[in-house]
């Protein structure tokens, strides 16, 4: 039966099979190719002295990115102050408590809160907060991340067979105890994992800081002064003319790259895929 | 009588709170975790009544013109942003159609082509892709991809298509082209994850059907799972279509941030989110600042709308969703 | 197990922040902000390094955002002194709080770089310039241009122009000289440091013109002369006043200086000034300060300050190819420093 139609569909079959490789590759080169840039202009400059050193003027060579790194870590933990209690709270009324309608509500705006461009958080805060500060930076990464770990506690809570809870209240342990003691612990790590995920997803945000953190070329000691960001800087210095500041900007790159990757990586590996659904 | 009379809720665990009026720790706790749950819907009001607030000046002077017409100008107060909105749109869609195919591509490939031990490691790495911060993406546009694609394609393209009212004139790479180009990349991982799923989610015994009627790999695919995934992967589209219209830093980056208008692809442009990461240090007051929060309100509106949608169309499906970390 | 290991890293990330944030309360350190022109901003980082070494105690924190948002932010007090290369208007001045004292610093020149195959020197006149800059000259082999050039190969390519997308005084001291040479200029784009550019793609602060112009082969654009040299960028020669070709250097600037009249505020433009050796493309730039300070701490470590950059400061100006300001004009601006009262 080699009729030529059943030929031809053969051949259009594998002439779409091969077109849907071509695309997967295709989508896979972009990843590859900023790894090999990255790796290839930022690595060499990846030394002690750009992990601990302040800017120098620009022109001068040397000098590094010390205080931008450090200056990421002070506004992670700030807006972590913000957004994990906030969103693990948040998301324990949400699987244990409360009604079908209002949690519905609240799912709903933590849904179109997550959709929220980065940078209209940027300017939210700026016209909320006076100054830029320190402050005001956390507080919009904070802001991202509420609806983030929100999500994520919640379906992680979910996940916790609804047997746990019925023995607990069988034994007459109060409520409240057996959300902290029994559902909280268990779905532990999966909630954990979820803060990770936004925090990695956070410290890579740029945009919310063009209005909040402002900048500094030195380190940060009061928090209601501006500060420096790592994707801050990075965005500058490659905006800049110089050199130098590229070859740094590359660096600062890997630098962040480097740690998304490692926490997005690692708490997959850790969760074997069960890592919950952060929004998009 | 029974649990949820007592308690009156009819959560999925209403059943479960017999113990609980009365109990003053449980009564502290419930209202705690209430009172962060509710902050989610205080911060989308905050935001909502920020934005229209900081946008009524500007509303007010200048009503629907602002949308129509295109000028951006502080020192003698007029504002119109035509342009932004056009670039945004142009952009956008670009990006769409340059993602959707690539991407719808590569769902099939891992849904049905694949073998099994590239599966799993494959959408990995496509999630690691949605993981790469924007301005990351930004320092590799700046410096690799647009010398590349001024040097290598924009000429060959202008050369070859250049009758075309779209490609003509002359290009520094930095262009409303490139940022489509950056935008695709990003909201590639996005769309392939949804797209995969909602191809998952047709069962095998459709499938199987069509294999039993003798059809091949790619009539399979065809007729039993593009055809029912459509609504899907509309969703999909509308959900990557969300994305791009809200990217920022990577766009300002590479679209030469230009507001004269043009029709010309390859002229420099200024998106609603790039003019908006441009004022960084500005310090805009009044009218300006006023100006500024309407574009954030359009930027807010739009995204929500596309979500909107995007969510009504993938629900239908009772699709699962993904695990992307991207950042905008 | 893994409990432990997912913990444990949350821990340590959180960990290692707060005490980042709070180990950097530690020294007491007054922070002095600033923020404002890109003109000056090699100068400023480099006076901001080394006062560190005079006075340990006190660090400049200096944000090059342009002159535009550096008047804005003296105007809304969100920093301790602003800079501009654009003098501030008397409406901006009166919206102030307080009195704003304009402290010029040093001198520049803004040079009209570009991007051509093998760097040629141009010899350009103020009507070729506005020409370009209005759109009128389009491609680099234009009579105008061949005419004042004769040795040199001009391409037949098109001309990129790149302007400032952000508010600045580099912008003021361009525009400033194209309104005076150029009739068409002043009627249809004005003076100010933010104007609606007939064409080209804008950038942000002399970074983002210099870093343009050298990416994109055919562009032009202008940049504050540090910016040029360092990038090692050609800068065309232009026509001054007195009809000579005359290059961007300190001495052509200084040349302009001495022929400038300043006011007793010290706002003054010194563009197109007469002389044959002076620059025409040159100006000054300004850090702006409010007379009456209202933190007695920073403003005497404010006031310190000036007047370091007035003195020891200056000598710094040369290598970074600024022009210090005179003895007779130092003088003067020392004494404008001590009505500073805190």
């Amino acid at each position: 039966m080699n009729h030529w139609y059943h030929r031809w569909r053969k051949l259009k079959s594998s002439g779409v099979s091969g077109l849907c490789l071509l695309c997967a590759l295709a989508v896979m080169t972009p990843l590859a190719l900023v790894f090999f840039h990255l790796l290839k202009a930022g690595a060499s400059s990846l030394d002690l002295a750009f992990l601990t050193q302040l800017p120098t003027p620009p022109a001068e060579p040397g000098g590094g990115m010390a205080n931008a790194i450090v200056g990421s870590a002070t506004l992670l933990g700030l807006a972590g102050l913000v957004g994990i209690p906030v969103g693990v709270l948040g998301g324990i009324y949400l699987s244990e408590f409360g009604a079908r309608r209002r949690n519905w509500a609240v799912r709903f705006a933590a849904d179109i809160l997550n959709g929220t461009p980065s940078i209209v958080w940027g300017i939210v805060v700026y016209a909320l907060v006076v100054g830029y500060s320190a402050y005001a930076a956390g507080l919009a990464l904070g802001f991202m991340m509420i609806p983030l770990i929100i999500r994520a506690t919640e379906e992680m809570m979910a996940l916790v067979p609804n047997s746990y809870r019925e023995a607990a209240f069988a034994l007459g342990i109060p409520h409240w105890r057996i959300v902290l003691n029994i559902v909280l612990k268990t779905a532990g790590k999966g909630i954990i994992t979820g803060i990770l995920l936004a925090a990695a997803r956070v410290t890579g945000e740029t945009a919310p800081l063009l209005f909040t953190a402002f900048g500094n070329d030195l380190w940060n000691r009061n928090l209601s002064q501006p500060i420096e960001a790592l994707p801050l800087k990075i965005f500058n210095y490659a905006l800049s003319p110089y050199d130098d500041r590229h070859r740094q900007a590359w660096a600062g790159a890997l630098v962040l790259i480097i740690f998304v990757l490692a926490l997005n990586i690692g708490v997959r590996v850790m969760t074997r895929g069960r890592a919950p659904r952060l929004a998009r | 009588m029974n649990a949820a009379a007592v308690s009156g809720k009819t959560g999925s665990r209403a059943g479960l709170a017999l113990a609980a009026p009365g109990k003053a720790g449980d009564r502290v706790f419930r209202l705690l975790t209430w009172l962060m749950a509710m902050v989610v819907l205080v911060l989308l009001a905050l935001v909502g009544w920020t934005l229209c607030k900081g946008s009524a000046l500007s509303l007010s002077k200048f009503g629907w013109h602002f949308f129509v017409h295109s000028n951006w100008d502080p020192v003698n107060g007029d504002y119109g942003a035509f342009w932004f909105i056009y670039c945004t749109f142009v952009s956008s869609c670009l990006a769409l159609l340059i993602a959707l195919p690539l991407s719808l591509g590569t769902a099939v490939y891992l849904t049905e082509l694949a073998p099994g031990w590239v599966r799993q490691p494959a959408m990995s790495m496509i999630e690691m892709l949605a993981a790469i911060p924007s301005v990351v993406l930004g320092v590799w546009g700046i410096f690799v991809l647009v010398p590349w694609l001024r040097e290598g394609p924009y000429p060959l393209l202008v050369k070859h298509f250049g009758f075309l009212p779209v490609l003509r004139g002359p290009t520094t790479g930095f262009c409303i082209l490139s940022a489509a180009i950056i935008i695709a990349i990003m909201i590639l991982p996005i769309i392939t994850s949804i797209a995969r799923e909602v191809f998952r989610a047709v069962p095998d015994s459709q499938r199987e059907a069509a294999f039993a009627l003798g059809a091949t790999r790619w009539e399979v695919t065809r007729l039993a799972v593009l055809r029912y995934s459509v609504r899907g992967l509309f969703g999909a589209a509308m959900l990557g279509l969300g994305r791009a219209l809200g990217e920022t830093m990577a766009v300002t980056m590479v679209i030469g941030n230009s507001d004269k208008i043009s029709t010309f692809l390859l002229a420099p442009g200024n998106t609603l989110a790039s003019k908006m990461a441009a004022e960084y240090g500005e310090t805009p007051l009044g009218l300006h600042l006023s100006a500024l929060f309407e574009l954030g309100l359009m930027l807010l509106l739009v995204t929500v709308a596309t979500n909107i949608l995007a969510r009504l169309l993938i629900g239908a499906m009772g699709a699962r969703q993904p695990t992307g970390t991207g950042a905008p | 197990m893994r409990i432990v290991t997912h913990q444990t890293t949350l821990a340590a990330i959180l960990g290692i922040a707060f005490l980042a944030g709070c180990g950097q309360k530690g020294s007491e350190q007054l922070l002095l902000n600033g923020a404002g022109a890109t003109f000056p901003y090699p100068i400023y980082s480099k006076w901001s390094f080394e006062y560190r070494k005079v006075d340990p105690t006190v660090s400049i924190n200096y944000q090059s955002i342009g002159s535009g948002g550096g008047q804005k932010s003296i105007q809304d007090g969100t920093v301790d002194f602003g800079a501009s290369d654009g003098p501030m208007s008397d409406e901006n001045l009166a919206k102030a709080p307080g009195k704003i004292l304009h402290i010029p610093t040093v001198a520049g020149a803004d040079v009209v770089t570009y991007n051509l195959p093998g760097n040629p020197t141009l010899q350009l006149d103020g009507p070729a310039i506005a020409g370009i800059f209005l759109g009128k000259i389009t491609k680099w082999n234009d009579a105008a241009i061949a005419a004042q050039n004769p040795g040199t190969r001009l391409p037949g390519t098109d001309i990129a122009v790149v302007h400032r997308s952000d508010g600045s005084g580099t912008t003021f001291i361009f525009v400033d000289y194209l309104s005076s040479v150029s009739k068409e200029w002043e009627r249809s784009v004005g003076r100010d440091t933010a104007v609606k550019w007939p064409v080209g793609q804008g950038a942000k602060g002399n970074e983002g013109v210099t870093e343009q112009v050298k990416q994109m082969p055919g562009a032009i654009g202008y940049v504050e002369l540090v910016y040029a040299v360092q990038q090692k960028l050609p800068f065309a020669s232009v026509k001054n006043a007195a009809g000579k070709y005359v290059a961007p250097s300190i001495e052509s600037v200084t040349a302009a200086l001495a022929t400038a009249k300043i006011p007793e505020d010290f706002r003054f433009s010194m563009v197109n000034a007469p002389g044959e050796k002076s620059y025409p493309i040159a100006g000054t730039t300004w850090l702006l300060v409010y007379q009456k300070q209202s933190n007695p701490v920073k403003g005497k470590k404010l006031v310190e300050f000036l007047k370091w950059a007035e003195t020891a400061g200056q000598a710094m100006a040369p290598p970074l190819n600024y022009v210090p300001l005179p003895d007779d004009l130092s003088k003067r601006v020392l004494k404008e420093i001590d009505s500073i009262t805190y």
